[in-house]
């Protein structure tokens, strides 16, 4: 009612219902276009394209193509690092996020803390690479200072920062802080009430935290992992500026394809990245369904 | 021998002290309200008798047993939260079940149990629903059936009925009030609502500034407050001038009236003022068969509040409200009109400092 | 008990994200054999090529965030006030480039718009500097959208537009000088997490074949020992900058809102 007196008042506007509804829509046309061209359009020329011949056609050869063993073996390896890292950084993550909000520590923590990880879980690709080649590469702080001061040699452990547990440990590092951002205030939305309630009713503070803590919880948890997981799988630069080549995951592979055609076939590269959509599609999918079940719950 | 037992209970929080030495023997049985303010203490005494807060001082017995040091599931004790603190992640039965099953009792005694209380609290359809799919009202009512399922032997309500609405609020409380006593258990019940004190309660406690005000049955506190403070925080109360004709006699004046109290007056020096208080149904408009008309005053507004009306006079200054039954017949008193009030002898308190 | 545990958990973690700054840091200063010195960081900021790519990749920063804003807030705004039943849609639709990886958007990039095709933006060099910042613009919708759509969540938009509407003020005048004034804080802290986005985007600027400073960075990384952590550390410098920043913005935007 308010909107038309005011409307009628400043004069120049439309007036009239049918120039009234088109305009409506014409405010989200520049937005829309936008998202078209370079996000949704984009995105289905691939998925298309991983179903079409060179001439057009439509074919499942290029889908097919995916499952051969080098292929496989690389969606295999970024799929057991990004699981790797993002079940690490679940737990780490956790441990930490519940020290500071359930774990009695000062409160003066908690900001600095946050506001941390909102920098670390931003602070991934090439530089990150560099920080820990210059901790754990051949001549890292840690690696040099294990060696000369307690005689361990991690390379003779096996550890080599360019292999697959070096890659896991560096990807930790934005895992982990997103871990916290994310887990706090599902923490803090833990009620003292429900603890209390448990207590009361004679609950020890382990059967409070297996019956109820958890169980709301893990919603939260196993949502967070998805997404770590997707982030992780998604991860290019990192990877590159770390290991160069010399590992065979996904994104790695997809790199140097659209870069050059290593597989000698551009229709395999739709596939692959079909592949890499399919992957942190579900992956997301499950999260934004976890979600919604867990808020659900605490509304 | 009273069933529960608060002693010299004390609590501080760093340096503020919230509750300054508190006793109560409270008996088998007995539904117990503690009223107050909001800050008076009575949560915290709430929280220390289920555990949650260690008392800085003092004990707490229930039955003859010292459960000061216990914790709070070692203690045997219901409660029922302002929230609800219903689990979210369990439906009604596992809710109601939670105390049997970490209790480690046997699975059909579990479901006996619960079924028992769902049927208590009237709500035996609605065993599979998750607490996001109810009202405040059913959620509260699951709550309290939660609380009662382990048998405990005191059950403590924090406010149970505040985030309710007003129509729910009164007939939970008297549905509350019910199954207490039909299950005999000992309650102690905290609210910061008069009405709802007055009441479900066998006693109250008003409580102001980490102390109890007054401890006695709804009568008592509401017709003979001891202290200022709960004659000003129970009901409304109209407060006067008057002076003192003979403290051994109960003697006193207000205006040109004297009128003498059924009870003497001592402390005060006759032909000293004093605060004489009374309740709104403590006046009537003044007729052949009233007592003498002591006041005389201007009508400032007359309000119907259902079975009563209620209306406000200026008396030279003091504004009072009086108090008439609803009758069909009766004629509201309108503004401006002057009239002559009689007060009910045993209705007058006098009020200490 | 629980409290040592808690010390433990938290040291532990930390401990894990310091000693890669320090290590990043320490071998930054040690190219000079034998002693700390800044010889790592000299040999960067003598680099002709860290000049050209910073610089290239601040103006795309800065272009990406303006453009951004301008598709951002009259989106924004407008769903809010006149379609408030698309916001679900939108919303989905901005959080899309956190689900679908950008190597992946920008191999439908180099497909969609290539020399051949309608509309053939990376035939040419401008045209490659556009899609990149279409391309930037999409990674940071997300953080943008979002941090806009707080914003204007805090302040009545339909009351704001009504009263500047009944004092004459035409759309652009509402949006330029209404709107955007009341969501400043929540612009700035969209367009720092885009700055520190973009600053170390390396992928679409790689494949897209730009001079920017994410693939500079790889490159010497490649090549060179010494000066990549010093690379990382100014990296890291700017993310913190940045994120520093967008904290302190909008702490200042929360204390005038306390009193009233």
């Amino acid at each position: 009612m308010s909107t038309q007196t005011a409307t009628q008042a400043k004069g120049a506007a439309p007036p009239g219902q049918f120039r009234r509804l088109p305009m409506h829509w014409l405010g989200v046309v520049p937005f829309a276009a936008f998202v078209l061209l370079f996000l949704i359009l984009p995105t289905m020329k691939i998925v298309i394209g991983a179903f079409q011949t060179p001439d057009g056609g439509f074919t499942l050869a290029n889908v097919s193509g995916l499952f051969t063993s080098s292929i496989l073996a690389a969606y295999w390896i970024s799929i057991k690092i990004s699981f790797t890292s993002a079940i690490l950084g679940c737990l780490i993550g956790f441990a930490m996020a519940a020290a500071v909000v359930l774990g009695g520590l000062p409160r003066a923590i908690r900001g600095p803390l946050l506001t941390f990880s909102g920098v670390a879980s931003n602070f991934a690709g090439v530089p990150l690479a560099f920080a820990f080649l210059a901790t754990l590469g051949p001549v890292g702080l840690v690696t040099v200072f294990l060696r000369s001061e307690l005689g361990i040699d991690l390379r003779l452990l096996g550890f080599n920062i360019l292999s697959f547990w070096g890659l896991t440990i560096t990807y930790l590092f934005f895992q982990i802080p997103l871990m916290i951002l994310i887990i706090t205030p599902a923490l803090d939305g833990l009620k003292r009430e429900w603890r209390e309630a448990a207590s009361i009713l004679g609950a020890t503070n382990a059967q409070y935290w297996r019956l109820v803590a958890f169980p709301i919880l893990l919603p939260s948890l196993l949502g967070t992992l998805a997404l770590l997981f997707a982030n992780a799988f998604g991860a290019v630069a990192t990877a590159i500026a770390l290991t160069g080549s010399s590992l065979n995951i996904v994104p790695i592979l997809l790199f140097a394809q659209i870069r050059g055609d290593v597989l000698g076939d551009p229709h395999l590269g739709y596939a692959l990245a079909f592949g890499m959509i399919v992957v942190t599609g579900i992956a997301n999918a499950i999260y934004i369904w976890l979600r919604a079940r867990s808020e659900r719950w605490l509304k | 021998m009273s069933f529960l037992t608060l002693s010299h209970l004390q609590k501080s929080f760093g340096a503020t002290k919230v509750v300054h030495d508190f006793n109560m023997a409270i008996d088998k049985g007995e539904f117990i309200s503690f009223l107050g303010p909001s800050g008076c203490g009575k949560t915290t005494v709430l929280r220390m008798i289920a555990g949650f807060e260690l008392p800085s001082g003092g004990s707490i017995v229930i039955d003859g047993k010292d459960q000061t040091r216990l914790k709070p599931n070692q203690r045997n004790i219901g409660m029922v939260f302002q929230a609800y603190a219903l689990f979210p992640n369990m439906n009604v039965f596992d809710n109601v079940a939670f105390g049997l099953k970490v209790a480690g009792k046997p699975k059909n005694e579990i479901e006996a149990r619960v079924k028992e209380m769902l049927k208590l609290i009237h709500l035996e359809h609605l065993a599979d629903r998750y607490p996001y799919q109810m009202s405040g009202g059913q959620q509260q009512r699951v709550a309290l059936a939660r609380a009662l399922a382990p048998a405990p032997q005191v059950l403590l309500l924090d406010e149970p009925l505040s985030a309710l609405d007003a129509k729910i609020r009164v007939s939970l409380r008297e549905e509350i009030r019910q199954i207490q006593r039909q299950l005999g258990i000992t309650t102690v019940f905290v609210t910061h609502d008069q009405e709802e004190a007055l009441s479900i309660s066998d006693r109250i406690v008003v409580m102001n500034a980490g102390k109890a005000d007054q401890i006695g049955t709804p009568g008592e506190i509401y017709n003979r407050p001891t202290t200022r403070f709960v004659a000003n925080f129970v009901g409304t109360l109209n407060v006067i001038q008057a002076t003192l004709v003979n403290g051994s006699t109960g003697a006193l004046k207000i205006g040109e009236e004297t009128l003498s109290l059924p009870q003497s007056i001592e402390g005060k020096a006759d032909d000293s003022l004093i605060s004489i208080a009374f309740r709104p149904e403590a006046a009537m408009l003044a007729g052949p068969s009233t007592g003498p008309a002591v006041l005389s005053g201007t009508v400032l507004s007359s309000n119907f509040l259902g079975s009563v009306l209620r209306t406000k006079v200026d008396l030279g200054g003091n504004i009072i409200s009086f108090d008439m039954f609803n009758q069909p017949s009766a004629v509201l008193p309108k503004a401006g009109e002057t009239v002559m009030l009689a007060l009910q002898q045993d209705g007058l308190m006098v009020l200490g400092d | 008990m629980k409290r040592l545990w808690a010390w433990a958990a938290l040291i532990i973690g930390l401990l894990y994200f310091i000693l890669p700054l320090v290590g990043m840091t320490n071998f930054s200063l040690k190219m000079r054999r034998g002693e700390y010195s800044f010889d790592a960081y000299a040999k960067v900021f003598a680099d002709s090529r860290f000049h050209e790519t910073f610089s290239y990749s601040v103006w795309m920063a800065l272009l990406t965030i303006i453009f951004g804003v301008f598709l951002v807030v009259p989106t924004a705004y407008w769903v809010r006030l006149k379609l408030p039943f698309l916001r679900p849609y939108i919303e989905f639709i901005t959080l899309l480039p956190l689900v679908i990886p950008a190597i992946v958007i920008v191999f439908g990039y180099i497909r969609l718009y290539n020399t051949s095709s309608w509309l053939p933006l990376t035939g040419s060099y401008v045209g490659t500097d556009i899609l990149l910042v279409f391309g930037y613009a999409t990674l940071s919708l997300p953080y943008m959208y979002r941090a806009v759509d707080t914003g204007l969540r805090t302040i009545d938009v339909t009351t704001l537009t009504e009263a500047a509407q009944s004092l004459g003020a035409g759309w652009v005048t509402i949006i330029g000088r209404i709107i955007l004034p009341n969501v400043t804080v929540a612009v700035m802290s969209g367009a720092f997490v885009t700055f520190a986005i973009v600053m170390g985007e390396f992928t679409m600027a790689a494949l897209l074949n730009k001079p920017a400073f994410g693939p500079y960075m790889q490159l010497l990384g490649a090549n060179r020992a010494y000066e990549p952590a010093a690379l990382a550390v100014i990296a890291f410098g700017i993310t913190w900058a940045c994120l520093g920043l967008m904290q302190l913005v909008s702490r200042l935007q929360k204390t005038p809102q306390r009193p009233v």
